[in-house]
């Protein structure tokens, strides 16, 4: 089973950059607010306007 | 229209309407293929009709083409609409448009010619696979530009499912694609025997977890919380959900291999992780179900939703089904029988299909500026057909696949066997008549669709929203 010797490593190696990724995210802040970013996306109104002024 | 005021939604708009097409060419071969099994002499023996060649050409249309149009739809709308920024890079996405139909359009010709590379869900051959590395190099390029330029500080959870998805798919293609060509349709892979059956399913069972699952559950995480007018029951599980389930998935794909000749110990290696999956997944889904509470009273008239609930549903029966189905014992009956295809299409069909069904229903009238879909009653005929089609689907390969496991393991007082197999597959021919009924009613509500779509697209305009501001962040 050489095939191991590439495929766990690989995996290693993705998961250090997963956790990299999160160390990232936590330090700059991305995870501070959890509220948030649930209720803004319900701000973004992405309806179709009503009238013709559509480009 | 190339301004900065005004989304890509053109790009969307293409793989919107392609999805649908593709949807439905898919998912006809896939009828042509139950019909097969019920009458093997259908196609009059034309080879590139052939069952071996037309069934490889069914897994990629439906997945490759059908998921992953729908995919790239759905993730350029949903990341310039949370960044609130244009799509990074006009051509480089309209060159993604072009070369994914291009990929599929090869897919379709060079399968049923008969050129494979023999691995399943990686069928195409290397300058295919060449083809589809610079595609989603370029689908990279453009979504993580998209996410840098972005004009908010948080990335909404959908962007880290896509991106997780994007990422890991380049990998896995990579890795699993490794081939040696001989000549221009013929290439053999680098790797050889068990190794090989190792990387493949190493490739195969993470392409279900990052491509069909992580991937939708993207659009889950949008387009649930939009169409119910409902934030994320827990946005804090969702981050939770995310990071659960990409460190802890890359391992699953072992389960493929029981009873072969890959080291026992990698067998339980795969079948303890597929297990440890059970709770991101049920997580998720019930994330993604308790974002309509205070909203239920809309699954009463909302076709839409009712797609989005119900396709939570099927993911979370398909996710505690997978896991079950990866304990070896239970392995050993449900292996190699109909069940796995059962599994697959209450995954395929009423979770990936649901979804992106779904969703496509939410985007497609704010792409031409319309209201709504031209009928909303149709959509909610689409669903009760498309949901009792699965229904009959997975409730008869659940039966065909138990009965087939039992019949084959069934063994007389002397030893020998009970049942010869050809015993067992005329058991099954009810079954696959029953199935057959219920991939022509998904296919059926597919085609309602594609008429709602036309009646909804036609004479309208194509409409590139204004880049609204951001609401403040407090």
């Amino acid at each position: 089973m050489d095939i191991l010797f590439l495929l766990i490593p690989v995996s290693v190696v993705l998961v250090f950059i997963v956790g990299a990724l999160l160390w990232w995210s936590v330090g700059s802040g991305q995870f501070d607010d959890l509220e948030g970013p649930a209720h803004r996306i319900l701000q973004d109104d992405d309806s179709v306007p009503r009238d013709d002024k559509a480009p | 229209m190339h301004t900065e005021s005004t989304y890509n939604y053109r790009v969307v708009r293409q793989f919107s309407i392609m999805t649908v097409v593709w949807g439905i060419v898919g998912m006809l071969v896939g009828v042509i293929l139950a019909a097969q099994l019920l009458w093997p002499d259908m196609t009059a023996g034309i080879p590139w009709l052939s069952y071996g060649r037309l069934r490889p050409l069914h897994t990629n249309a439906v997945i490759f083409a059908f998921g992953g149009c729908a995919l790239f739809a759905t993730s350029y709308y949903v990341v310039q609409r949370t960044s609130h920024v244009r799509l990074f890079g006009e051509k480089l996405a309209a060159f993604t448009f072009w070369g994914w139909q291009a990929v599929i359009v090869l897919a379709a010709v060079t399968l049923p010619l008969g050129y494979t590379s023999g691995k399943e869900y990686a069928e195409l051959e290397w300058p295919i696979d060449i083809l589809i590395t610079l595609v989603w190099v370029s689908y990279a390029i453009v979504f993580f530009g998209t996410i840098m330029k972005r004009k908010v500080a948080h990335i909404y959870v959908a962007n880290w499912f896509f991106g997780g998805f994007i990422l890991t798919v380049a990998l896995l293609h990579i890795v699993n694609s490794a081939e040696v060509p001989v000549t221009l349709w013929k290439s053999y892979p680098v790797y050889a025997g068990t190794q090989d059956a190792m990387v493949q399913w190493w490739y195969g069972h993470n392409a279900v977890g990052f491509f069909l699952t992580a991937g939708f559950l993207g659009m889950m995480y949008y387009f649930v919380p939009k169409q119910a007018g409902r934030p994320v029951y827990s946005y804090r599980l969702s981050v939770v959900h995310f990071w659960a389930l990409i460190f802890t998935y890359m391992w699953a794909g072992p389960h493929h291999l029981h009873y072969t000749a890959l080291p026992d110990w990698a067998q339980s290696i795969g079948m303890v992780f597929s297990l440890i999956l059970l709770a991101p997944s049920w997580g998720g889904m019930i994330n993604g179900i308790m974002t309509l509470s205070g909203a239920w009273h809309k699954l009463r008239t909302d076709p839409i939703l009712k797609f989005l609930f119900t396709s939570l549903s099927f993911y979370g029966m398909s996710t505690f089904e997978g896991p079950m189905m990866s304990i070896k014992t239970v392995n050993s009956l449900s292996h190699y029988t109909d069940w796995t295809i059962g599994h697959v299409h209450s995954g395929a069909l009423g979770w990936v299909a649901m979804i992106s069904i779904g969703s496509l229903y939410y985007m497609i009238p704010r792409l031409f500026g319309r209201e709504a879909m031209y009928s909303v009653r149709l959509i909610t005929v689409h669903f009760w057909i498309a949901t009792t089609g699965v229904v009959l689907y997975i409730a008869a390969m659940w039966i065909a696949g138990v009965m087939q496991g039992l019949m084959w393991r069934a063994v007389n007082a002397d030893g020998t066997l009970t049942y010869t197999f050809v015993e067992s597959v005329k058991a099954t021919a009810p079954f696959y008549a029953i199935r057959l009924l219920g991939g022509l009613m998904f296919l059926g509500g597919m085609l309602l669709m594609a008429w709602n779509t036309w009646k909804t697209v036609v004479g309208a305009k194509a409409y590139d929203a204004p880049i609204l501001r951001p609401a403040a962040a407090h």
